[in-house]
């Protein structure tokens, strides 16, 4: 890298994330002014409007592609309309130790003068706390599941490739156009479609203006710029931004700032998760690259300059303050806009190009956080490009990991979506198979498979809060049989899911109802030919998912029950159960058996893994299909993010002998310790799971770096992984570091402050993570070979 | 008898392999790192950091071997109470169905890879029934086959299995005949003579030698091997494989004493340049499997 990206690259690690009350007040200010005219989605449009016309415009020294989400690198927004903070909240985001925000005094008396008075009982937080059943609630404490909008907006969707082919003039006529063709006659709806597109009209102008506005900042600093070089470049920039968001880009240097742009605006105008993504970016590129190259306008250095300016605008933007069990399930600062590289074309061919290997190095070279990034290899795909991305992974910071692009398409075909709408989709957030710019994939909250078999051994009974909050489905003492076992599991897991889809359909309805993104609509298909925003069904595509988690301890739990209560009879229900409760206290011996004599998945042993087969399928069946307030379907995957640490914490000792309080297993990956043959044995067991009636599946395998140290290390790693995609495996991550050295960065974390691994569908840096994390990933089989 | 089915091999030959370790060796080179490959018969192995005194290894051993390590006949009964796996015994029977559905297990990874079976031990060619057989097996079922060994075997077996063998994997430990009676127990006569057998043959042969600093590292024994490496037809590639002490650990579980003490692991750098004098003589090399 040069000298120029070197220096926005170590601003952007130096920079202190810190609390902006810039974009509350302005929202706050517009609710005064707007709230009670007109309709919500104009409401909601006119915030932006105001957000995008008023907010501080930075331009950092040296930079090329511009803008931030605040008024300057890291200073984080706000979203009380989402979360109104308390000003205690601050002062615990300010002063914990990882994952922190710094608040000025100042701050703390915005937010306790002008915030907090107007959004106090307002904010989406509490009406949607409001409206949940005491069971609801009785559940979320207990851990059973937990609330992706509690504090955050949905999102979790990606831009296609729409914006660099049309600007948001020309959007802006497609949305006039609508208006103009609403029949009020007949269409009982078209009051609400026009509201709607109105809304997005007006967004349509601001984000325009927002671009504007950095065009003229730019003039204003290059007239003041004594040196003649970043004068010119400044000028450029002008030009650039004078040009997009507005009409559609002509270079490869404006189809960049048209997605930061774009992005900004999503970002801004709710607070949604996973931010937002360009997805597909070497394909979106690809073109303008060509004609670059042709004409002689770039060259593959200033392609890669600019590349590596992009990268650093994500890492300025940390995933805004969380709090509570949200920071727990989430705690990084990372928000996971998620690169895709390589994969399909829409016509089926391989979409490996020149620019899919110069976003490889740019990865390779910017070693940042964020944006995060993953390759997409399809069997098309030649091994040169495995390769060149298997020699990124061996240098052990976590990325990229790897997707199969062949069983994403099978996904999302299955799940009904057009073949090529699937080809041109891929994988966001963590490993959220989603079709692209026509897609609204709502993650609804984690799912604590264990606790239920938790309530299930307790007779509907909580141990942890003593709450019954299960059903009776009888004392597991008196059970005969296994199979009276896995029926009184499955009448649980039907009673918790149906609480979950309960609060779903409230929380999704409030949204539709209260917060609107016309915004993010305008950038989502079909939300303008429907005349509907994002969050009430107006995507082409409209799709919720619970998130399972704990697979593996789920799957050896049964194991060990079925084995040494029913088969071997080593002991009774009750003596296992009086374990439990004493959290295997004096009885050493009896959890080494369990630990040690029981089979256990991650090992390609089939009494493990029918188990697991069954425990899928139970959590398939029971969600798969399920109606969306929304119109769409409810789909499951497998993912934990940071949350099997925090569902570990509320979950009692298991039977499969981990103690309470524990991380559970991650992902679908094995439990920590558990896998005694291997790779190949964890790849065979995990490619027994059913991964096309997925839309996601996270598989972790920690590797020495000696194992990886040639070439040949390198072919090998290449071929476990075309395996595992034979078996139609989803993903596949690689964390290669040793265990010493992960045990040194415990020890002296000031020397390795930039140590990146792997968590769990993202990277995080060593150092920030809790404890409990850092010992989750010490403990995860660290592979080695003779 | 097996001691050891190893998936994800791949330091053994081509590709993702299982490597299938037979129990038993006619050799006791004293720098062996698979100490528990020695004897033919099983082994009990204690893990002193596993145990978590329960005693009940105590109660079911009838030889009161547990506190006098002496009087154990490796029975395996205090292996079979120890919930914690901190005794364990190495080596068990196996039938030959047994075996290769261990090894079917990852045929997937044999396949993208280019892999398969590697039998090694302890030294497969004393258990020549039980190989040919599983040797057999393996090529039913289409997988690259080959046999890590030392060459101490009866020539009928070599002749028997080399039609199921797609590569040998062949250890040249001492040229000088007196040090590898001094340090291997045995004279190195019949394993330069099989290899000479298997090269007639026509079989691919990967020649593997355990560099042991002060042993065989000298310019004597790399002179000689490279001659016997340059005249025989079908050596690919000779594997330079540094001497390790992971096996301390081993030979305490056994509670046997390793005979080598004061050897130090060879540095990437002299390794470096052992590989450059095979290289010099012309011959391909590779440090490491």
């Amino acid at each position: 890298m040069n000298d120029r990206v070197r220096t926005l690259r170590q601003e952007s690690l130096d920079a202190v994330p810190s609390i902006s009350l810039e974009r509350a007040q302005i929202v706050t200010n517009a609710y005064k002014k707007y709230y009670g005219k007109v309709s919500i989605p104009v409401l909601r449009a006119l915030v932006f409007k105001e957000l995008m016309e008023n907010k501080t415009i930075c331009i950092n020294e040296g930079e090329l592609i511009v803008g931030e989400r605040g008024p300057e690198p890291k200073a984080t927004p706000t979203y009380p309309e989402l979360c109104c903070h308390t000003v205690a909240d601050f002062d615990v985001i300010d002063k914990r130790q990882k994952v922190f925000f710094r608040v000025s005094e100042e701050a703390k008396d915005i937010q306790r003068n002008e915030i907090i008075p107007y959004w106090k009982d307002k904010s989406m937080r509490d009406l949607m706390f409001d409206q949940m059943t005491q069971e609801w609630h009785d559940c979320y404490e207990s851990g059973i599941f937990t609330e992706f909008m509690e504090q955050r907006a949905p999102g979790h969707t990606v831009c296609g490739d729409k914006i660099y082919r049309k600007g948001f003039i020309g959007f802006k006529e497609d949305i006039e156009n609508q208006i103009a063709a609403l029949d009020f006659v007949n269409d009982m709806d078209a009051y609400n479609k026009q509201e709607e597109l109105r809304a997005m009209s007006i967004c349509a102008d601001a984000i325009i203006s927002f671009g504007l506005r950095h065009a003229e900042k730019a003039l204003e600093l290059a007239m003041k710029e004594n040196n003649p070089k970043r004068r010119e470049e400044l000028k450029q920039i002008a030009d650039v931004c004078n040009n997009v968001p507005a009409n559609a880009p002509g270079s490869f240097h404006e189809a960049l700032q048209m997605y930061w742009f774009v992005h900004l605006g999503v970002i801004t105008e709710l607070n949604t998760w996973d931010a937002y993504c360009p997805g597909r970016l070497d394909q979106h590129l690809y073109p303008f690259y060509k004609k670059g190259i042709e004409d002689g306008t770039l060259t593959p250095e200033k392609a890669e300059e600019l590349l590596q300016c992009f990268w650093v605008k994500f890492n300025n933007q940390p995933a805004p303050p969380k709090v509570g069990i949200t920071l727990q399930e989430s705690g990084t600062y990372t928000d996971f806009a998620n690169i895709n590289s390589g994969g399909l074309k829409a016509d089926g061919s391989d979409g490996v190009n020149d620019v899919t290997y110069m976003v490889l190095d740019v990865i390779d070279e910017m070693r940042l956080l964020q944006p995060s990034s993953n390759i997409q290899l399809s069997k098309k795909n030649p091994d040169r490009f495995l390769k060149r991305a298997c020699r990124i992974i061996r240098k052990g910071w976590g990325q990229p990991s790897v997707f199969n692009a062949d069983s994403v398409v099978e996904e999302l075909v299955r799940q009904g979506k057009s073949v090529e709408d699937a080809r041109n989709g891929g994988t966001s957030g963590c490993v959220e198979a989603g079709a692209f710019g026509k897609e609204a994939y709502i993650l609804t909250g984690y799912f604590n498979l264990v606790k239920v078999l938790e309530i299930t051994l307790n007779n509907g009974i909580d141990p942890r809060t003593g709450k019954k909050i299960g059903l009776e489905t009888g004392d597991p003492r008196e059970f005969e049989s296994y199979d009276e076992l896995m029926d009184a599991y499955k009448k649980q897991l039907h009673h918790f899911i149906e609480i979950k889809i309960r609060g779903n359909n409230v929380i999704e309805k409030l949204y539709a109802d209260l917060m609107p993104a016309p915004f993010l609509s305008i950038l989502t298909d079909d939300c303008i030919k429907n005349g509907k925003d994002y969050n009430a069904g107006g995507a082409r595509y409209n799709t919720n998912y619970i998130q399972g988690v704990g697979i593996g301890t789920l799957t050896d739990s049964f194991s060990a029950i079925k084995k040494h209560v029913f088969d071997d009879k080593s002991f009774t229900m009750s003596e296992l159960l009086d374990a439990l409760k004493a959290n295997y206290e004096g009885r050493e011996a009896m959890r080494q058996l369990l630990m040690n004599n029981t089979p256990k998945y991650g090992n390609d042993d089939d009494y493990a893994d029918e188990i697991m087969k069954e425990l899928f399928d139970a959590y398939y069946s029971e969600v798969n299909g399920r109606r969306t307030v929304k119109g769409g379907n409810y789909r499951i995957n497998m993912l934990p993010t940071t949350c099997h640490v925090y569902f570990g914490s509320v979950t009692g000792a298991t039977p499969d002998g981990r103690r309470s309080g524990q991380p559970q297993s991650e992902g679908i990956s094995p439990v920590q310790g558990a896998d005694m043959y291997g790779p190949t044995a964890v790849i065979k067991s995990a490619g027994k799971m059913d991964h096309i009636r997925t839309g996601g599946t996270l598989l972790n395998l920690k590797f020495t770096p000696d194992l990886l140290k040639d070439d040949e290390g390198i072919d090998k790693l290449s071929q476990l992984v075309r395996s595992y995609f034979k078996l139609d495996g989803h993903h596949i991550q690689f964390n290669v570091v040793s265990a010493d050295t992960l045990r040194r960065a415990q020890k002296n974390p000031e020397q390795y402050k930039d140590l990146i691994v792997r968590v769990a569908g993202y990277s995080d840096y060593f150092c920030d993570l809790t404890e409990a994390l850092q010992e989750e990933i010490i403990t995860r089989t660290e592979h080695k070979s003779l | 008898m097996i001691f050891n089915i190893q998936r994800y091999s791949i330091h053994d030959g081509p590709g993702i392999r299982t490597t299938v370790f037979f129990k038993g060796c006619p050799l006791s080179c004293i720098w062996c790192h698979n100490p528990e490959s020695q004897s033919f018969g099983p082994e009990l192995m204690v893990y002193a950091r596993r145990c978590i005194g329960c005693g009940k290894c105590t109660e079911a051993c009838a030889h009161n071997a547990i506190s006098d390590r002496s009087k154990c006949i490796s029975c395996g009964s205090c292996a079979e109470v120890c919930h914690a796996k901190a005794r364990e015994l190495a080596g068990k029977k196996m039938s030959v169905r047994e075996v290769i559905a261990q090894i079917e297990k990852d045929s997937i990874f044999y396949d993208e890879s280019g892999g398969g079976v590697t039998f090694s031990g302890g030294e497969p060619l004393s258990q020549p029934e039980f190989l040919l057989e599983l040797m057999k097996q393996c090529k039913k079922r289409e997988f690259h086959t080959a046999v890590d060994t030392s060459g101490y075997g009866a020539a009928e077996t070599i002749e028997a299995i080399s039609r199921y063998t797609d590569l040998f994997l062949y250890d040249l430990k001492l040229l000088d005949d007196d040090k590898h009676i001094k340090y291997t127990g045995v004279s190195n006569k019949l394993i330069l003579e099989n290899l000479k057998l298997i090269s007639r043959q026509g079989k691919k042969i990967f020649i593997r030698i355990p560099l042991i600093p002060g042993i065989n590292d000298d310019e004597e024994n790399i002179r000689a091997a490279a001659e016997v490496i340059r005249s025989t037809a079908g050596i690919e590639q000779v594997n330079v494989l540094p001497y390790h002490n992971i096996a301390a650990d081993k030979y305490a579980r056994l509670g046997k004493h390793g005979s080598l003490k004061d050897i130090t692991v060879p540095s990437d750098e002299y390794m470096e340049h052992i590989a450059e004098k095979f290289f010099d003589y012309g011959i391909k090399v590779k440090i490491g499997g």
